[in-house]
């Protein structure tokens, strides 16, 4: 097995990590962009709960967010590692560079972006899903069957003017980070063809980038103005 | 022209350089940027200060020796040449222009303008050759080539290991170099029987020299002289895991 253990430790192996791990991180933001589109619907917060109460109790689900955690938690070490590594390669910085004339900011600030990121999945987890698996969450009840009501701590968090500011800045962070990273994670992967290549540069800045982000940060804004009885 | 230069000095690899200033004032349009600093040298050699060493050789951007990092760009602001192919027209009279060498890890300095690219030969030296015996000139149709084969080939060939790719490179990473190595082999028939082992072996060398990882921001692309594609980046990263996962390589 010495093979995999120097394949994965290899610069380009530890890049196939992030790419494999992001992808899978880009792939679970539209599974939880659409789900969270109940929060629009308008029904006192009933088809958001029932999908919760799915998310929450289905095992496959429940199996693949533990994959989800530990992609996340992989994605961040293995950039962290990276990072010091890239760092380490250029020991004395030039005293007068000019990056801007020949790259993308969003690809040289993937650290920064990624940390904002991995601060901003602490600070939504605590808010939501810590609340929801070991919190205090009032009960709801459809047709006689009993809810956690998550929607009810929706409506508190995002009440708060702070709170939706704060989302709204990390998914503009989120929106650079995969205009850069989605396209990124399939030339890591060594795909890269004149017919493929620019479909999935497309789907990555405008799906992934723009609509994705778009649609996350319409959520607290959309929430907020409804608690304060704006809309 | 009037130009203000701003030069790293640096005795050797062991002493710590500084940017020292320097001021030309009968400076020509039409003279290359090595030109200008031959002028620059003359006249420290005629007060009897040490001259600026600066790599250069055939001064046409074909052999890869020169290098400079110029205003804050590998070979100057201009793109698709070298230091030796850019001329003091590029710049303004009485413009600053900021002179350092590449920095990175894997090439210290050896002084002043001058680093040492010896992780480049022997990453080479790992594996970017094709070991069979080539006898006499075959038949010119004896291997088929398409067209557009041999052209990309050609593209990757056209990479004159200056550097410029790894000193542009916020990572200083040797991807486009090592790409270009592998991809001028590994899309011919002369160069596919030793593929796997090659990419293998190549990848490990680049990576024991210490250079960073690749992060695809393109500037290394951008700021090749020979405007070597990502293209072969990509090709390197699947010819890579290709071998990796089939080659019967078990010891890593």
């Amino acid at each position: 097995m010495a093979w995999v253990t120097q394949t994965l430790s290899s610069s380009l192996g530890r890049k196939v990590i992030m790419s494999l791990t992001g992808l899978f991180l880009s792939s679970f933001l539209i599974v939880h962009m659409a789900g969270n589109l109940q929060l629009f619907k308008g029904d006192g917060g009933r088809a958001f709960n029932e999908y919760t109460y799915f998310m929450t109790h289905n095992p496959l689900i429940i199996t693949i967010s533990y994959l989800l955690y530990t992609s996340i938690l992989v994605h961040a070490l293995m950039a962290f590692v990276l990072t010091r590594h890239n760092q380490a390669s250029r020991p004395i910085k030039y005293a007068y560079s000019k990056p801007e004339a020949n790259s993308a900011w969003a690809s040289r600030n993937m650290g920064i972006l990624g940390t904002i990121l991995l601060l901003f999945i602490v600070i939504h987890m605590r808010t939501f899903w810590y609340e929801m698996h070991f919190g205090s969450v009032p009960m709801a009840e459809y047709d006689g069957k009993e809810y956690k009501d998550l929607y009810a701590v929706v409506q508190v968090a995002f009440g708060e003017l702070w709170y939706v500011v704060l989302y709204v800045i990390c998914m503009v962070a989120i929106g650079y980070h995969l205009w850069h990273g989605f396209q990124s994670g399939f030339q890591t992967l060594g795909i890269r063809h004149k017919k493929y290549t620019p479909v999935i540069e497309f789907l990555g800045k405008y799906f992934f980038a723009i609509i994705i982000p778009a649609a996350f940060a319409a959520m607290p804004i959309y929430v907020y103005l409804q608690v304060h009885n704006i809309i | 022209m009037k130009i203000n230069l701003k030069v790293w000095r640096q005795k050797n690899s062991n002493t710590p350089g500084k940017l020292v200033e320097y001021q030309l004032d009968n400076v020509s349009e039409d003279m290359s940027f090595l030109e200008m600093f031959d002028v620059l040298n003359d006249s420290l050699t005629r007060k009897g200060e040490e001259p600026v060493a600066f790599d250069h050789d055939c001064r046409e951007g074909i052999c890869g020796t020169c290098s400079m990092y110029i205003n804050g760009r590998p070979h100057g602001p201009q793109t698709g040449a070298t230091t030796c192919q850019l001329h003091m027209r590029s710049f303004n009279d009485g413009d600053t222009i900021v002179v350092e060498p590449w920095r990175a890890r894997s090439f210290p300095v050896i002084k002043d303008l001058m680093v040492d690219r010896l992780a480049f030969d022997r990453i080479i030296q790992a594996g970017g050759y094709v070991s069979v015996n080539t006898g006499s000139a075959p038949d010119a149709n004896e291997i088929l080539i398409p067209r557009s084969i041999a052209d990309e080939a050609m593209d990757a060939a056209a990479c004159i290991g200056c550097g410029a790719c790894v000193a542009a490179c916020k990572n200083a990473s040797a991807m486009l170099f090592v790409s270009a190595k592998v991809s001028q082999l590994a899309i011919l028939p002369q160069g596919k029987a030793e593929h796997k082992e090659r990419a293998e072996r190549m990848v490990a060398q680049m990576d024991a020299e210490g250079f960073g990882a690749c992060s695809f921001t393109g500037a290394c692309s951008v700021e090749c002289p020979k405007s070597i594609s990502l293209d072969h980046i990509a090709r390197l990263n699947r010819e890579y895991l290709g071998a990796k996962l089939t080659s019967d390589n078990i010891q890593g």
